[in-house]
């Protein structure tokens, strides 16, 4: 056997390598076994970074299914409300690269909006109630509707079926609260393509 | 004393002499005060007083709202003229609910006295005394004093640390209060004592580079437990948790109280106001402010009432808005700029400084950040501040939480060495805010998927529901119309000898009823269905309002209850009748 | 009345990025001196040669990118990354290598990754490295020291050095030779007894190596003076150059004829010092923390050693440098300070403290 090997050597660097890579692959295996990390199913994890808006702007009945659909393979670039900061999330979840938003499905809002009733001339259709996909609408038939400002995800689905129009979409006021400081802007460090981007 | 020193820390230039050279004074009273709804951390106070009522000095103007909360007092006699949106002392600029009050000139107070026997009142006495005045602590973050000092029995304190450090470059309100106003001060932090249980170790924390008034105080504290603790000057040693650390040595881990160690670390400012509230029966409706930089003619501090206009401050200091490069309410490390002069001093308000571009020249533009470390040298809490930067430009919010930027206490002192001129702080805030903005909006999109999935699981339900009926119905019918194939046949063949059209009708119905009277298991099965419905309805609205009880109003809970009641009375109904067809069925047997 | 909505600190030091460019291209002067006096006039033409470059180089890309070229050239930081590029170089090299070096440093290994501050790499390394490996013979050719010069021949005038810079002439002979810590690797089958005794290279020196000693303190003062007006922390240049002592001492076999060479020999030849204080303390492309820049250097000293000891070049600080620049973002992972109220130090790249 010795002998052998010694006469080709390249059976010496063949045996080594053979063995490496078992004892590697091994050890790997182990450790893979070992320390494997129990994740979120995909679906989930990618619901996760959805903005729950339920809107249905990506032409799914709601985030989940949306969710679902990407994790079988669906662009990621379909919800306006999420906008740009949920598409590389959820890029960055994939890790696959962040298209911009798919404007087929809408324009990203700059302000939030809730729903507003305006209640005297509501007509208690109930319509409404039924096209809110996150019950935040209150009133019964023939009676006057309102909206749950909290509860509202700004999804705009009941605006469509009121018969009498009289739902608005308000944006939601920055307090003094929720005012933080804007990022300062350093001219100086745009590079040209930024500026172009920019202007 | 032993004292500890913090990492970090820088040496701006002090600039403390310009305002000390005059004793505290008095401003003129101004026309308008302007008191803001919210001068403290927690809830703006309620007002509980119209426009066009009359108050005296002293009087309450506005509630607490709920425990973490003060009530306003008025800083002087006169009228209420407006309670409305002004802008306040706030980075933003915005505005927010203020009450004005059109002084009379009388200033007259309203009855007023303090706690006779004090040092005999029992803590809880002392401590409603405290809420009762307003006071909020007057360092800069206007937490609420009464809630401060009732930590709970769970947290015993050992340790009360007054803060009369007084770190910020220009600001001398502590300092010139305690030379003029020691005798009270130690009384006042005797009163603390007795509030928190007589702690075992009391410490007074002042930078050395306050001599006078230390040799002012170390006088009166001979005998009392008392001890001055002064250590060597450096920017930021009177934050809380420096301070701490520099006094006991000990740090208060992240995101806890200075209580969940066991001490309390007040303003040397709130003791004075809370002698003066427990004694002599006085709200906090004024404060040392000092008003300084080279843009004003007179550098002093001012015995200031709460809700003076800035401008009215400015006016009487000889002030020149041309020479004067920005308006810091605060000092030049941490205060923040006002937009505009019609602000309010608030309880929080230590000084107004008026800089002149000598002093403090404009900004210049930012470079690019060379990470020469030497924010990170300068930082009080060890961060890395270059490394902060560097996310926050990119917006990656996982590291820099993982950065601690949270402990971050905007302190300054990085931006302060930067060579660049990166305004490093300005970063880091909009950051943290951001970073809030997205923890609120995952709250809420949590919500809504739940509330959604609710939705969903209700309309399936429903859907579900519907279908069965519709189910149970066919099933009836399609019965119904077998038995009424196979009567008409025995009807004929019981020979029927008018035949026709009508016959078959009156077949028909006679068919029907004997299908009726042919099958009462049928029928008994019919009505145990209906109860079973009935009785699963009452189930499912009861579990409904079961799981919506805590979260839905009670709009939505009425709702749910009528429909508990009329299913509950859908099942008597189904009940009685099945009981009904059973005795008859059994009446029958008898015949 | 009105006021502007600034946020805070208001106050700021006088420190600024230009002041302190300024001041490290000044702490070369002791070095640059003891080079002209020992090498002749090559080091300055290379210095002004590449400065001349960069700047025109820098101008140009900030041009292409369409940013303002007064504001970013007055941060000084091209002419310092070609001051020590053409201190790197050997005097007297021909024009083109300084320019060749000085476009690469500036316009690849700064301008295309972003300009200041964005550079992974330690820009006049990268362009010394690039020509090192590209011309291999015009990197190598030193001069000889002052002191050993042959009888009758001095080092070239700036007239004669120019011609040779920029035209090609040929020095005179023996004003070319090898530097020291080259002679000692490649005196093999010598005792470093011997090598002392036989080479004028040391057996003419006060302690190290003939001229580059003193080049070395000259680097040395630059660099105290700089770590004295707290330009950079103590800890990288310590940990180096500590490293590089420890590495020789535990090395160090006695004199036999493949010792590495001795500690003083090593911290006082070639780059070491120059290295230490201006090379390693570049801090855009170093650690960030104290501790990762304790790390961080001493990871050079050890790297210097090994390829001066065992590489296949005789000098070794720009490769260390460099692979130091790579592992300088591995290292901030890890070396976090422990912040206030924080039980332990936690890693760059965790979402959750462990408790
Ligand atoms: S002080 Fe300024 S330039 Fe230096 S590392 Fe910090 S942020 Fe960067
Ligand atoms: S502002 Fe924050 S990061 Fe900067 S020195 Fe202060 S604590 Fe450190």
């Amino acid at each position: 056997m010795i002998d052998t090997i010694a006469q080709y050597p390249i059976l010496a660097a063949l045996i080594a390598l053979v063995g490496l890579g078992i004892l590697f692959g091994g050890l790997l295996g182990f450790a893979a076994e070992k320390f494997k990390v129990e994740g979120d199913p995909i679906v989930e994890q990618i619901d996760e970074l959805l903005p729950q808006t339920q809107c249905g702007q990506c032409g799914f009945p709601g985030c989940k299914p949306y969710a679902e659909s990407i994790a079988n393979g669906d662009a990621i670039n379909k919800c306006p409300p999420g906008g740009q900061t949920t598409i590389n999330a959820i890029a960055s979840l994939l890790d696959v690269p962040a298209p911009e938003l798919d404007a087929e499905h809408g324009e990203e809002a700059d302000l939030k909006t809730v729903a507003y009733i305006r209640e005297d001339e509501c007509i208690g259709c109930t319509k409404c109630i039924q096209a809110c996909p996150v019950d935040a609408i209150l009133g019964a038939a023939k009676l006057m509707h309102t909206v749950i400002a909290d509860e509202c995800t700004g999804c705009d689905l009941c605006v469509e079926p009121c018969p009498v129009d009289c739902i608005d979409m308000l944006p939601v006021e920055e307090g003094i609260k929720e005012w933080h400081w804007p990022a300062p802007v350093a001219p100086a460090n745009l590079i040209a393509s930024d500026r172009r981007a920019t202007q | 004393m032993k004292t500890w020193v913090t990492p970090g820390g820088v040496h701006p230039p002090e600039n403390k002499h310009q305002s000390l050279t005059l004793p505290i004074g008095t401003l003129p009273l101004p026309e308008k005060l302007l008191i803001p709804l919210s001068q403290h951390i927690g809830a703006a106070a309620t007002p509980c007083i119209e426009v066009g009522k009359k108050v005296l000095k002293g009087q309450v103007i506005a509630h607490a709202t709920g425990p973490v909360s003060v009530p306003m007092h008025a800083p002087t006699s006169g009228t209420i003229t407006a309670i409305e949106h002004r802008p306040i002392a706030h980075s933003s600029g915005m505005l927010a609910p203020c009450i004005e009050i059109t002084s009379d000139g009388r200033d007259k107070w309203k009855k007023h006295e303090g706690i006779a026997d004090y040092e005999h009142a029992s803590p809880s006495t002392l401590l409603k005394a405290v809420a009762d005045a307003g006071i909020a602590g007057m360092g800069g973050a206007g937490f609420p004093s009464a809630v401060k000092l009732n930590p709970g029995r769970q947290r015993p304190i050992h340790t009360l640390i007054v803060n009369a450090t007084e770190c910020e470059p220009y600001i001398t309100a502590d300092d010139s209060a305690i030379r003029e106003r020691a005798a009270e001060i130690i009384e006042g932090i005797g009163i603390l004592s007795q509030i928190l249980g007589n702690p075992s170790n009391i410490l007074i924390g002042i930078e050395d580079n306050k001599p006078e008034a230390i040799a002012a105080l170390e006088p009166l504290v001979l005998d009392t437990g008392i001890r001055v603790a002064s250590f060597p000057t450096k920017y930021p040693s009177g934050g809380e948790k420096q301070l701490i650390y520099i006094l006991t040595g000990k740090e208060i881990p992240s995101g806890d109280l200075p209580a969940d160690i066991g001490m309390v670390c007040v303003n040397i400012g709130t003791t004075y106001a809370i002698k003066r509230a427990i004694v002599n029966g006085e709200p906090l409706i004024s404060r040392v402010t000092t008003m300084t930089g080279d843009a004003c003619g007179i550098n002093r501090n001012y015995d200031t009432l709460i809700g003076t206009p800035v401008s009215h401050m400015l006016a009487h200091s000889e002030f020149n808005e041309q020479a004067c490069s920005r308006l810091v309410m605060g000092g030049p490390m941490m205060g923040f700029s006002l937009t505009s002069s019609d602000v309010p001093i608030v309880k929080t308000t230590n000084c107004i400084l008026a800089p002149s571009y000598d002093e403090i020249p404009d900004d210049e533009p930012a470079q690019a950040c060379i990470r020469c470390g030497m924010c990170a040298e300068a930082c009080p809490v060890s961060l890395l501040p270059q490394q902060l930067f560097w996310y926050s430009q990119a917006d990656d919010q996982e590291r820099l939480e993982a950065h601690n930027l949270f402990d971050c206490i905007e302190c300054g002192a990085c931006s302060y060495v930067c060579p660049s001129n990166i305004p490093l702080v300005q970063h880091y805030r909009h950051s943290k805010g951001e970073i809030q903005k997205a923890r609120a909006e995952k709250i809420r999109s949590d919500h809504a998927r739940e509330r959604f999935e609710f939705h969903q699981q209700r309309i399936e339900q429903a859907d579900k529901d519907k279908e069965a009926k519709r189910a149970a119905r066919r099933e009836a019918a399609e019965q119904a119309k077998a038995k009424a194939k196979a009567a008409p046949d025995s009807a004929a063949a019981g020979g029927n000898p008018m035949g026709g059209s009508a016959a078959d009708i009156i077949a028909a119905a006679q068919a029907r009823a004997a299908a009726k009277q042919v099958s009462p298991e049928q029928q008994q099965a019919k009505f145990e269905r209906s109860i079973a419905g009935a009785e699963m309805r009452v189930q499912m609205a009861e579990e409904k309002l079961a799981t919506a009880s805590d979260s839905s109003t009670d709009e939505q809970k009425n709702i749910l209850n009528a429909a508990i009641e009329g299913a509950k009375q859908k099942l008597e109904q189904a009940k009685a009748r099945l009981a009904e067809h059973v005795e008859q069925q059994n009446g029958e047997q008898v015949d | 009345m009105a006021f502007k909505q600034i946020t805070s600190p208001h106050a700021h030091a006088s420190q600024n990025t230009s002041k302190v460019m300024q001041l490290v291209v000044w702490a070369t002067v002791p070095g640059l001196i003891a080079l002209t006096y020992h090498f002749g006039w090559g080091s300055l033409i290379n210095v002004v040669l590449a400065t001349a470059t960069a700047v025109i180089a820098e101008a140009a890309v900030l041009q292409l990118r369409g940013r303002s070229i007064a504001f970013y050239l007055r941060d000084y930081s091209a002419v310092l990354t070609a001051v020590l590029l053409g201190l790197a170089l050997p005097p007297l090299a021909p024009w083109w290598v300084v320019v060749v070096g000085t476009l690469f440093s500036i316009v690849i290994a700064k301008q295309l990754y972003g300009g200041l501050g964005y550079n992974p790499f330690n820009p006049a390394m990268v362009g010394y490295v690039i020509l090192l490996i590209s011309f291999p013979i015009q990197m190598t050719t030193w001069i000889t020291p002052l002191a050993l010069l042959p009888d009758g021949v001095s080092h070239p005038g700036i007239i004669e050095s120019l011609s040779i810079v920029f035209a090609g002439l040929n020095p005179a002979d023996g004003v070319t030779g090898a530097t020291p810590l080259d002679s000692f690797k490649f005196s093999d089958g010598l005792l470093v007894d011997q090598i002392y005794a036989q080479n004028p290279l040391f057996s003419q020196a006060g302690f190290a190596g003939v001229g580059w000693e003193w080049v070395n303190v000259g680097f040395l003062i630059g660099g105290l003076i700089l770590l004295g007006s707290k330009i950079f922390t103590w800890h990288g240049p310590v940990a180096m150059l500590g490293a590089i002592a420890v590495m020789s001492i535990l090395f160090w076999d006695g004199g036999s004829s493949d010792s590495p060479g001795s500690a003083l020999m090593h911290l006082f030849s070639g780059a070491s010092m120059m290295g230490a204080f201006f090379i390693m303390t570049d801090p855009v492309s170093s650690a960030a923390s104290n501790r990762g820049r304790l790390i961080y250097g001493a990871l050079i000293g050890v790297l210097v050693y090994l390829i001066r000891a065992w590489g296949n070049y005789p000098d070794a600080v720009a490769f260390a440098v460099l692979l130091a620049n790579f592992a300088a973002p591995f290292i901030d992972n890890y070396t976090l300070p422990r912040t206030y109220g924080h039980i332990d130090r936690r890693r760059a790249t965790e979402k959750e403290e462990d408790q």
